[in-house]
């Protein structure tokens, strides 16, 4: 038996390094035409963008449309075509891509269906400011408008979820639009830009100027803080009695996790890191407090609500940090950092409200602090501490005779590489895997926060692990969203993208069991994706028949003595994909939880369990 | 809620206006009136667009619109700092019992008679949205037979422009 797996190209160096806020492309000098342009092909003219820009890989498939850019594509030497099996596996790899490596992620499909298929990966990386371009294919601009084979107003239809979108209408506007959509995508607030382009503007003939005068006169986001206001946010922290430094995903994209860690040991405050921050500062570090929300730890979610001042940095108050928004941290005054002015104010105030990059925003703040003594947050930590010591996170587990789900994902975590990559899906292993694995950098834990897109595992592991070849990349993954986008695995055996995929199976849509039993009386209406063998039926799929079918490794594991083994026979695999069934039981659940809809202050730590907060009043 | 009224510069590009009309729709704002032309500068625009909202949510989706890639500048023009008018186009019957009151009537408003048959007469006539409405009730018992009315078209009082447009104006 031979599996066709092709020897990976070379990985981009680099790569200890943690991603920094991604690159934009040098705005070109001033217009100057070169004595010769040489003239290309529109389909040229896109590769040769494509080259000039440094972009090193594509996800895509061609179709009727963009045929044509396809053909240039074949003899180029510096960019790699990954062919992917869904174009919605293009779309979250190139978001996996842009997350593990800083830089913008690009995927490729044609007009009609090719492009409506990326519509949840651009929605999905507008929710979470991946910086991504998509390059679709639209039918003959003469034929736009008449409901032509595979037409699709891609534009369109994807408006409310890019960030910028381009329909090209003269191959000469090639070069500008490109330079402008990788700048566009990557600097201020990142997130995805649309490139629509007819195929007879990719087989038209243009003169071919590089670099391209950008034209943004409307685009200038601020990066450099407020002087003045840095000051007042740096006396508020030097004043406050409980501040907290409520850390989102900005840091991450800004890359400053280093003053950030300054920040926090300069001020001692407590940090608390969102789900889209988890690793922007090291878990293992005695003030960090975990994450916040609906599945926060008891000590984060309660510093926020106790708080009397809540330092925002790249977070958006999102619902499902806050609860019920109207309790939310009732007593704290709020410093808010974020790149986007207009998320300062959106769902709550801000006294300071600061409009910046995070990582000037952070340095800035260091410089401007005089700490007022360590004394003051002494009673703060003792709170904090009472109720870390009281109430870490943890399971109990259920005599079912099958692995608990929580111990799975622990194991995963404590016996991997320390420079693992770890993506997820959608659901409790999601909540599990950003509770019970420890990430000590930015970058390593790559999941679909704002959209919540079940399927983002296995492709969006597939593009970070091409953009970090030398590192291992686990997606672990529930077996609902498993079934998505599984045949991305095919492109994986294919390329030669040994990724490991954990199946966190338990036979269910977990997380929406989880509020069956909950909420509905235990009414579980369509939630059993019969992936359990039981004695009326076999696993369907058969998870580890299914990724043997698709060149992988197939393993299985049924108890929990055997998980460490199966996941050291995983971890020695490297130039195969490896997918372990890991069979768990049904009935596990995810603790803490603050129901929907109310307050934070109702978390509970386990079922029925509120914790006591004895200190009440204290402070 | 509250009237404001914005007026927006933005890029002549292609599908601007269903960005803007898009956003004001998805973030739950509604567009009272809405006019668009272009301005003194050929590859700008000027959109104004009058909503009705809480001053909280106005500076949300301004500054959301501001996010829009092509919109250049916003500015809140307040009523009192400047000049806002509308354009209507009535009907109104007038046959020769009437026509003579009818007429007194838009003479009083400064209407001008745009187009007369026997039975009716076509009235042109600008002003805020005030006058416009007052106007309509004094027509109203004579019968309007049909009508049509521009958005809110604004500019600020005083010497200054909104924003000098150089900074966002190619040279060539």
């Amino acid at each position: 038996m031979s599996t066709p797996v092709k020897a990976p190209k070379p990985g981009p160096q680099a790569a200890k390094t943690q991603p920094a806020r991604p690159k934009a492309p040098k705005p070109g000098p001033p217009h100057s035409t070169p004595a010769i342009a040489p003239v290309l092909t529109g389909a040229q003219a896109v590769v040769k963008a494509l080259e000039e820009l440094e972009v090193e890989a594509v996800f895509g498939i061609p179709g009727g449309a963009i045929l044509p850019a396809y053909d240039p594509l074949l003899d180029s030497a510096k960019v790699r075509h990954v062919l992917v099996r869904h174009e919605q596996g293009a779309g979250h790899a190139a978001a996996g891509y842009a997350l593990a490596t800083g830089k913008v992620g690009v995927c490729m499909a044609t007009s009609g269906p090719g492009a409506t298929n990326l519509v949840t990966p651009l929605a999905d990386a507008h929710m979470d400011s991946v910086p991504i371009v998509a390059i679709t294919g639209q039918v003959a601009s003469t034929a736009i408008g008449t409901d032509a084979f595979q037409e699709a107003d891609i534009q369109g239809i994807t408006m409310p979820i890019t960030k910028h979108s381009y329909l090209i209408r003269d191959a000469a506007e090639i070069p500008r639009v490109f330079a402008e959509a990788f700048h566009v995508a990557a600097t201020g607030r990142p997130g995805p830009v649309l490139i629509d382009i007819p195929k007879d503007i990719l087989t038209a003939q243009t003169p071919f100027v590089w670099p391209p005068r950008m034209d943004l006169p409307g685009y200038r986001p601020t990066t450099q803080p407020h002087g003045k206001q840095i000051r007042e946010a740096a006396a508020l922290i030097a004043e406050a009695k409980r501040p907290v430094l409520y850390v989102g995903g900005g840091v991450v994209k800004a890359g400053a996790h280093a003053e950030l860690l300054e920040l926090a040991e300069l001020t001692g405050a407590p940090v608390i890191t969102t789900l889209m921050a988890r690793g922007a500062f090291p878990d293992s570090h005695a003030q960090h407090l975990g994450m916040p929300g609906m599945h926060g730890t008891v000590p984060a979610v309660h510093a926020l609500q106790k708080s009397d001042l809540l330092v925002a940095l790249g977070a958006r108050f999102d619902d499902r940090v806050t609860g019920k928004l109207d309790t939310f941290a009732p007593e704290a005054k709020v410093v808010h950092v974020d790149i986007d002015p207009a998320e300062i104010g959106k769902n709550r105030e801000a006294d300071v409200p600061i409009v910046g990059d995070c990582k000037a925003a952070l340095a800035a703040m260091v410089e401007a602090y005089v700490d007022p003594g360590p004394e003051r947050l002494k009673a703060w930590w003792e709170i904090l501490d009472d109720l870390r010591e009281r109430y870490p996170l943890g399971w109990t587990d259920i005599d079912d005779g099958l692995a608990a789900p929580q111990y799975v994902i622990q194991r995963l975590g404590a016996l991997a590489d320390p420079d693992t990559i770890w993506t997820t899906g959608v659901g409790q292993h999601q909540m599990w895997a950003s509770q019970f694995i420890d990430y000590e950098q930015p970058g390593t834990f790559l999941n679909s926060g704002g959209l919540g897109t079940m399927g983002f595992a296995v492709p969006a592991a597939m593009g970070a692990k091409l953009g970090q070849m030398h590192r291992p990349v686990w997606a672990i993954d529930g077996d609902g969203c498993f079934q998505m986008t599984n045949q991305e695995l095919a492109t994986c055996a294919v390329e030669g993208i040994p990724i490991k995929v954990a199946v966190i199976n338990n036979g269910n849509l977990g997380m929406v069991r989880q509020w069956q039993t909950l909420f509905y009386d235990k009414r579980y209406s369509n939630t059993d994706l019969s992936t359990h063998h039981t004695d009326e039926s076999p696993r369907v799929p058969d998870f580890v028949k299914l990724a043997e079918a698709l060149g992988c490794v197939g393993l299985r594991c049924d108890t929990e003595a055997e998980v460490d083994e199966v996941i050291k026979q995983a971890n020695a695999i490297d130039d195969r994909p490896v997918v372990v069934d890991f069979t768990v039981g049904p009935d596990a659940m995810v603790w803490p939880m603050v129901p929907a809809g109310v307050s934070n202050d109702e978390i509970l730590y386990a079922r029925d369990v509120r914790p006591t907060f004895e200190h009440e009043g204290a402070v | 809620m509250s009237t404001h009224t914005l007026s927006v510069l933005v890029e002549n590009k292609p599908g601007v206006l269903a960005r803007i009309a898009a956003l004001f729709s998805r973030r739950g704002f509604n567009i009272d009136s809405l006019a668009v032309g272009e301005t003194e500068h050929p590859g700008v625009s000027r959109i104004t667009i009058v909503v009705d909202v809480e001053a909280g949510s106005l500076e949300q989706v301004t500054k959301q619109l501001n996010k829009l890639i092509h919109v250049l500048k916003i500015v809140e023009l307040e009523a009192d700092a400047s000049v806002q008018r509308e354009l209507l186009l009535v009907k109104v019957r007038a046959e020769a019992a009437t026509r003579g009151q009818v007429v007194a009537a838009a003479n009083l408003f400064k209407a001008r008679s745009v187009d007369v048959t026997p039975d009716t007469v076509t009235f042109e006539v600008t002003g805020n949205s005030d006058k416009i409405e007052s106007f309509l009730e004094v027509l109203e018992p004579f019968g309007i037979k049909e009508l049509v009315q521009s958005g809110t078209v604004a500019l600020g009082r005083g010497a200054k422009s909104m924003a000098s447009l150089s900074r966002y104006v190619s040279p060539s």
